[in-house]
């Protein structure tokens, strides 16, 4: 895994604290320029990994490299990391000028230099005329705007981003996960994110890395992530899902036969289940197609009856029971062509699917 | 009226009086002493006169006021010195001494000042258990001589007043952010610079709450410079005290009371400002 352009490379990471093991044995490699997210439930040890990496921590076991050089007993303020912290821990005593010129100051920049260094880090967050307000005096978005600039301006190797955007109303942390990927794409900065809000890991990163328990549980593209979870923590921390279970009939050149709670269902996509393997599968919401029920005595595969449905604006969520007795739910587009796009309560429905879109995870 | 609001009114009336009573009431009738004549010691006939104010300007007792800033001055900078660590370090510590630490800093206040300024003698005196200790660890062949020096008063005074400057700083870096800290040494800030440039700029409302409360006692704490330095060290407070009860001098002590309490008055305004502007709100 590991080569020549990885800008952060960790080796078996252990840290507990007081007796509670909180990373074990973790080894990750980051590339340079990469956007990684770091996802999970609180208290997973992603916070304390991303710490690791700043120094902020020492792990117990392990070893961390930044840029190819062995920091495991460095201390954070000779690492080429900068953080952007959750609470932004601003300098309240200094003005916002102050807080992005401290760092260039403790390298002992020269004077002129810091000048137009902390312009043009503010000036790419937007806050050029800012620089002589106190912290205090700002809101909670422009404070976190000169929190990323305080660490922008060193140019790090690699910026380590802690839920920064947590504090933040909906429309605000909308906007600023854009400009935080500007921000990399320009600069050109490693950037470890992390963030226990799956759909902000989705849409930001390169690469998500899915943490639960102090171990990695999955490490690939968003769309890996999402598609082809790797086991069912990963599938029920990102995205809603249905589970329903199933049992491999027949395999015929991979394809499968199974019974899907109780109906005998073909599933297209290839799998590696040999018969009589119990499985689950797990379908996203979207990829659900439902449909009216014309003649009573269709085969249809899998059916079920309108329990609720629910208006969202853009999609109709439909949560429809299945004859087996199993909950799951539907969020279908409006489509544009059929206006009277509607299910009524106690309706009977089939319930399909896009053809090879189902994940199958083995039942334990 | 509501129930809360006539409680309020209650309680307020209640300390303007006892203030107006017992501070206000008595400073009038020190600076109404003070610009009177005394012809006979222990006399007061009320003729106005300036001489009381005028007398002041005798090197003598310009002398003392020196002596008593510098003491005072070096007191709050030991003080300073020595409970700035302590005050740092029990505001880090997270183990479960805490609060016994913090009850050890109190205990002190158990007892009268006083019993524990003779409690010194004991230690510092020549057969004393200093001396006792050194002596008999071979360190010194002769006792050293403590008792009745400069040294003797300051180490009473450090002593009594120290917990003063502890707590408020205490309380200021027990308020610090610890994540200010990180971002200091994330952003390249080694131990010293981080205290230099966040913690100590940061501490300040603590720094200038505790010095205040160890300054001006010390300029007037006049029992510690009379038990353990005797009648060498002359501090104003020993001479205000000289003025009523020795010299019987009474208008020329409330004159020197009323100059010690403009000082005082002046320092708390500087204090005052100095807070205001760093917008720090100490104790």
């Amino acid at each position: 895994m590991s080569s020549a352009n990885d800008i952060v490379r960790l080796e078996s990471i252990s840290k507990s604290f007081g007796g509670h093991g909180v990373v074990h044995n973790l080894d990750l490699c980051i590339k340079d320029g990469e956007f990684v997210t770091l996802l999970g439930p609180s208290g997973c040890g992603k916070t304390t990994l991303l710490r690791i990496i700043a120094g902020l921590e020492t792990q117990d076991y392990g070893r961390v490299f930044i840029g190819g050089k062995d920091v495991s007993i460095i201390p954070p303020n000779k690492r080429e990391v900068n953080t952007v912290f959750q609470s932004y821990a601003l300098f309240p005593h200094m003005t916002v000028y102050d807080n992005v010129a401290f760092g260039l100051k403790m390298s002992k920049v020269p004077k002129d230099e810091i000048k137009e260094r902390v312009k043009e880090a503010l000036d790419t967050v937007m806050l050029g005329n800012f620089a002589d307000r106190m912290p205090q005096n700002l809101s909670g978005g422009q404070q976190q705007r000169v929190a990323i600039a305080r660490a922008i301006v060193k140019r790090p190797k690699v910026l380590l981003l802690d839920e920064p955007l947590s504090a933040l109303d909906f429309k605000l942390r909308k906007q600023m996960q854009t400009e935080l990927k500007h921000i990399q794409r320009k600069l050109g900065i490693t950037f470890v994110f992390v963030t226990h809000d799956q759909e902000e890991a989705l849409s930001m990163s390169d690469r998500v890395v899915v943490m639960n328990e102090g171990v990695i549980q999955q490490d690939g593209s968003p769309k890996e992530v999402y598609e082809n979870p790797k086991n069912m923590f990963v599938a029920k921390f990102v995205g809603e899902i249905n589970v329903l279970q199933a049992v491999i009939e027949k395999t015929i050149n991979g394809k499968l036969r199974a019974n899907v709670e109780g109906r005998q269902c073909r599933l297209t996509k290839k799998h590696t289940y040999v018969e009589g393997d119990s499985v689950k599968l797990l379908l996203r919401p979207e990829d659900i197609r439902l449909e009216h029920i014309k003649d009573a005595d269709s085969d249809y595969p899998l059916q079920g009856i309108i329990e609720e449905t629910t208006y969202k604006g853009a999609t109709l969520d439909s949560i429809v029971r299945l004859d087996s007795g199993t909950v799951i739910m539907a969020s279908e587009f409006f489509d544009e062509d059929d206006p009277e796009f509607e299910y009524k309560t106690g309706e009977k429905v089939a319930v399909k699917w896009v053809d090879g879109w189902e994940v199958l995870l083995p039942d334990d | 009226m509501t129930e809360k609001n006539r409680f309020k009114t209650f309680s307020i009336t209640l300390i303007s009086v006892w203030l107006i009573l017992l501070v206000l009431v008595p400073t009038l009738m020190v600076l109404a002493v003070s610009l009177m004549t005394s012809n006979t010691p222990g006399e007061i006939s009320p003729v106005f006169t300036l001489n009381n104010y005028k007398a002041i300007r005798d090197p003598l007792f310009l002398q003392v006021l020196a002596d008593s800033f510098e003491m005072a001055f070096v007191t709050t900078a030991l003080c300073l010195l020595i409970g700035y660590p302590f005050a740092y370090n029990l505001s880090k510590y997270r183990g479960k001494f805490k609060s016994l630490l913090l009850v050890l800093i109190i205990i002190p206040f158990w007892t009268s000042s006083l019993i524990r300024t003779y409690a010194i003698i004991i230690i510092i005196k020549t057969n004393g258990v200093l001396n006792g200790a050194l002596m008999a660890l071979g360190i010194i062949d002769e006792p050293l001589r403590l008792m009745y020096t400069e040294t003797a008063v300051l180490v009473g005074m450090v002593y009594s007043l120290l917990p003063f400057m502890i707590l408020p700083l205490y309380a200021v870096l027990e308020k610090l952010d610890g994540k200010l800290i990180e971002a200091a040494k994330d952003l390249g800030a080694g131990r010293m610079r981080t205290f230099w440039h966040v913690v100590l700029p940061l501490s300040m409302p603590g720094v200038i709450a505790g010095s205040m409360l160890v300054f001006l006692p010390t300029l007037c704490l006049f029992y510690i410079s009379d038990v353990l330095g005797g009648a060498k060290s002359l501090l104003i407070g020993n001479f205000i005290r000289n003025q009523f009860l020795l010299t019987r001098n009474w208008p020329m002590g409330a004159a020197a009371s009323m100059i010690l309490t403009v000082i005082m008055f002046v320092i708390i305004y500087i204090y005052y400002r100095s807070t205001k502007k760093t917008g720090g709100e100490a104790i």
